[in-house]
């Protein structure tokens, strides 16, 4: 349709990948410094640096989304290549959220080299002009389903972020709780070793003493790597794993809207509300994988990392539905991509 | 036995096995994505047995053809279902006699829980309760009481208790939820058995009417009753289309007359996402094209066709389009004639003026390119025929000699052209190129439940996760100094980020009359 305007849009974008390798520099060089050895409390300019470019990308991106749609002149979800910048978008906009309440910026890594990878997968593969739909896309559900689907796999790909992060910190402070290799004890303060060993001691197997003590008649005085500071300066991993659940919470709530609002579009666009075509078998995948993590999480007594494996074979199936299902298999769905 | 059937029972119901059938119910899913199912697209499933002969069978057996109706499928999510009966019926029951029943009694010590907060008040017990009361707002259930007890230096004192909760509706949500899919698998069944289902293609100023036999597919629940078939008529008057200049399609509208049985009619248009609805019946557009008619008289002469044929468009978005023609009745039966060959809406040629392809949808210049056969079509064998596809086993190709060397009559004909046939066989005409629409035209009354328990499910399970369930505690004793000393904890179910905030909120309507505390009190 107007294709100036595309053309801006997507200039703005390759701004906004700019200041997300920015933003992923800059978090990388703070995360770096506590690596060798900076303390914890230090003024983290680097850091700062990182939150403000990835304020701004946020801000270009969020522009280049609203050209977009002009340019096309319908709402700018409708193919792979918008719905990434909509993901992609919703990832960093609620990083963004949250940090204005609590500190997040561990994330700043994973999020911005997230949304840069995806980006850049967008405009080198998944890229179309901007452009009107075709019939079987013209309908109001087209705004609410896929918006809310952009949201979901959003806010499943943050959680999955901190999943990871908190399985690295469980793992030091497994391992810390055991006494033996814990890389914490030589530089920690003594409010960090006391976070590591309440966190873990659930996890004390029957064997844990008896580590215990073989670790202490051969005393060696284990070492402050690189890596084991960075991973010290993480919070407590049962914080993240409730951070994430929290985000989980909503994103599945956000996932139950998106199947029962495509389940209405079906019925309106193809005459009937549920056909197994692949796109939907992998949702309700998706959304029974969520619905069992969910029930794990307020049912049982599991060690918190089965809760975060979980998110995370979650997000993977989120990541196949989009990436896998879209481009490999033919269905109803296929239009919606490249 | 009796034992033996109630451990099953209490196995089948318990969160562990619920949660084991629950991701098996994700597992015994995915084959059908990577399967192709016949419920979906037959077609792909025939061409399965094409490619791989030797292992279609094997899965067929496995019913992974039909994932979604497969024995172990079904078993799957019948268990889950039993099970979630078995466990959210008794907690309804629960849940009912707590809604009822006052909140719990303040428990004896504090200590045990990770919320609490403490203050002192002016006022006494009796007036600081009455405040806080107010203070912790509607949302709260209370119960007040009092209780007796031995303080420190051994005297008896009387201290007064607020035991409040709220949340009632996080319990609820979650029945509400489960009760709801429950009540999705029920009324889906139902609607299997209910339904019908209907696809008819329509030529510009046809008509269909809505029963069995006018449609080309049927299918029905095995509950289904004629009764429940609406009389209706519907005709396509018009179909229009619009495409971009890359050929990319842009809308499709079938106008169509609606008469219902009371003669009234109506004109409407349907299209993608826009189904024409009656009183119980949607009919959907599915697919069009072209349906070239033509005239075909055979060797007396005599008309022995006419009619227009909807040709099949292939995957090419300029709607190169495939299809046949049969004519019975040529020639008294003895040499019948067929025609297959492609329809090109906008006929493209090379330098030479052989026709390439069509390129574009809109039919600017349309033009057929027909091979000929004649000998016997096949229609009276009892086997069902397709109708966009010839069957030539019993039927030679016409050809033709050109500069000696034979090769097979292809006719190309444009709209009022007509066609002479070798060997006396007859003419053929395109006389013109009407469009047709196909339509699904669906009866299923338990859409709008699925609808209503779909919304329950939803706002149940918003209620379930995000409606916070607290219990507040407070225990007030009269200090020595004429004030109250306050005591409170607060326990949430699940996780409650704003517990401690909001029991500090309850206990902030004292702040603002405190009197000077003291280290000790905090
Ligand atoms: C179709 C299968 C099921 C689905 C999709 C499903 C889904 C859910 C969801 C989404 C929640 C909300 C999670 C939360 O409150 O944090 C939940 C909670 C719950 N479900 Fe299910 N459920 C299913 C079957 C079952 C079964 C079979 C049982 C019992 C054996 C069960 C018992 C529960 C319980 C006890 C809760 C926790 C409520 C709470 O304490 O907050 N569910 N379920």
């Amino acid at each position: 349709m107007n294709s100036d305007l595309g053309d801006i849009s997507t200039l703005l974008i390759y701004g906004a990948m700019a200041s997300y390798v920015v933003a992923m520099i800059a978090f990388a060089v703070d995360v770096s410094a506590l690596g060798i050895g900076a303390p914890r409390d230090r003024r983290r300019r680097a850091a700062g640096i990182g939150m403000a470019t990835m304020w701004l990308g946020a801000g270009l991106q969020l522009v280049a989304i609203v050209v977009r749609g002009l340019a096309a002149g319908r709402v700018p979800w409708a193919n792979m290549y918008e719905f990434t910048l909509m993901f992609t978008f919703f990832v960093v906009a609620i990083f963004l959220g949250l940090q204005t309440r609590r500190d997040v910026r561990y994330l700043g890594v994973g999020v911005s080299m997230l949304a840069f990878l995806a980006l850049m997968l967008a405009v080198t593969v998944l890229y179309v002009e901007a452009d009107g739909v075709q019939p079987a896309l013209r309908s109001y559900w087209l705004v609410i389903h896929v918006s809310v689907a952009t949201l979901a796999t959003g806010l499943s790909g943050l959680a999955a972020m901190i999943s990871v992060a908190q399985l690295v910190k469980a793992r030091t402070e497994r391992a810390g709780a055991r006494g033996g290799r814990a890389p914490v004890t030589a530089a920690a303060t003594s409010t960090a070793t006391a976070e590591v060993t309440s966190g873990a001691t659930a996890d004390l197997g029957p064997g844990a003493t008896a580590t215990a003590v073989a670790e202490t008649t051969t005393p060696k005085q284990p070492r402050a790597t690189f890596g084991s500071r960075i991973i010290e300066a993480l919070p407590p991993s049962a914080n993240m794993e409730r951070l994430a659940y929290r985000l989980n919470a909503v994103g599945f709530v956000a996932w139950t809207f998106t199947l029962v609002a495509g389940a209405i579009w079906a019925e309106h666009a193809w005459g009937r509300p549920w056909g197994w075509d692949p796109k939907e078998t992998w949702t309700f995948v998706i959304w029974v994988i969520y619905a069992a993590y969910l029930h794990a999480r307020v049912t049982t007594g599991w060690a918190a990392e089965k809760f975060a494996y979980f998110a995370l074979v979650g997000f993977m199936a989120v990541l196949a539905n989009f990436y896998i299902v879209n481009i490999f298999f033919s269905g109803k769905h296929s239009y919606a991509g490249l | 036995m009796r034992g033996w059937l109630r451990w099953m029972w209490r196995q089948l119901t318990s969160m562990r096995v619920a949660l084991l059938l629950l991701l098996l119910l994700a597992v015994v899913a995915l084959p059908g994505a990577f399967f192709p199912q016949r419920s979906v697209d037959p077609n792909a499933v025939q061409q399965y047995f094409l490619d791989h002969p030797d292992t279609a069978e094997l899965l067929d057996s496995l019913h992974l053809f039909d994932v979604y109706s497969s024995p172990w499928f079904s078993a799957v999510y019948l268990l889950l279902f039993v099970s979630l009966i078995g466990c959210i019926v008794p907690r309804t029951w629960v849940h009912l006699k707590n809604l009822r029943a006052e909140p719990s009694r303040v428990p004896s010590r504090f200590t045990r829980f990770e919320v609490r907060g403490q203050t002192r008040a002016l006022g006494t017990p009796d007036e600081v309760r009455e405040r806080l009361r107010v203070a912790l707002g509607r949302r709260y259930r209370r119960r007040l009481a009092s209780e007796r007890g031995k303080a420190a230096d051994g005297a008896t004192r009387t201290a007064l208790t607020i035991s409040a909760e709220r949340g009632y509706g996080r319990e609820t949500g979650n029945l509400v939820f489960h009760l709801a899919l429950v009540g999705l698998l029920v009324v889906t069944a139902w609607g299997q058995l209910v339904h019908y289902r209907g696809q008819v293609v329509l030529i510009e100023g046809d008509t269909f009417v809505n029963a069995p036999l006018d449609f080309d597919s049927f299918d029905t629940g095995s509950w289904f009753g004629p009764e429940s078939q609406e009389p209706f008529r519907v005709r396509l008057d018009s179909f229009e289309s619009e495409f971009t200049v890359d050929s990319q399609p842009r809308e499709f509208i079938a106008g169509v007359t609606l008469t219902t049985t009371d003669g009234s009619t109506r004109t409407e248009d349907i299209r993608l996402n826009h189904p024409l609805e009656t009183n119980d019946t949607r009919v959907y557009l599915t697919g069009n094209g072209y349906a070239p008619r033509f005239t075909v008289t055979d060797g007396t002469g005599e008309v022995a066709f006419s009619g227009a044929v909807p040709f099949l468009p292939t995957a090419d978005p300029n709607y190169t389009s495939n299809g046949v023609v049969m004519v019975p009745d040529a020639n008294d039966g003895e040499h019948q004639l067929g025609f297959n060959g492609v329809l090109l809406p906008t006929a493209a040629a090379d330098e030479e003026g052989n026709l390439t392809g069509s390129a574009y949808p809109q039919p600017f210049d349309p033009a057929v390119v027909l091979n000929v056969w004649v000998g016997d079509l096949g229609l009276d064998s009892g086997v069902p025929q397709n109708l966009y596809l010839l069957d030539t086993t019993d039927m030679d190709q016409v050809t033709t000699t050109e500069d000696g060397t034979e090769s097979p009559l292809q006719v190309t004909l444009r709209p009022g052209e007509s066609a002479e046939l070798p060997d006396g066989l007859g003419t053929i005409t395109f006389e013109d190129l009407p469009r047709f629409a196909a339509f699904d035209v669906r009866h299923d009354p338990s859409i709008v439940w699925m609808g209503v328990f779909a919304g329950l499910a939803f706002a149940g399970l918003v209620a379930s996760l995000f409606l916070p369930r607290r219990r507040i505690w407070v225990r007030l004793v009269e200090g020595t100094d004429g004030a109250t000393v306050v005591s409170a904890a607060a326990l949430a179910r699940g996780d409650d980020p704003g517990l401690q905030r909001e029991l500090d909120r309850v206990l902030a309507v004292l702040d603002d009359d405190r009197p000077a505390t003291t280290e000790e009190d905090r």
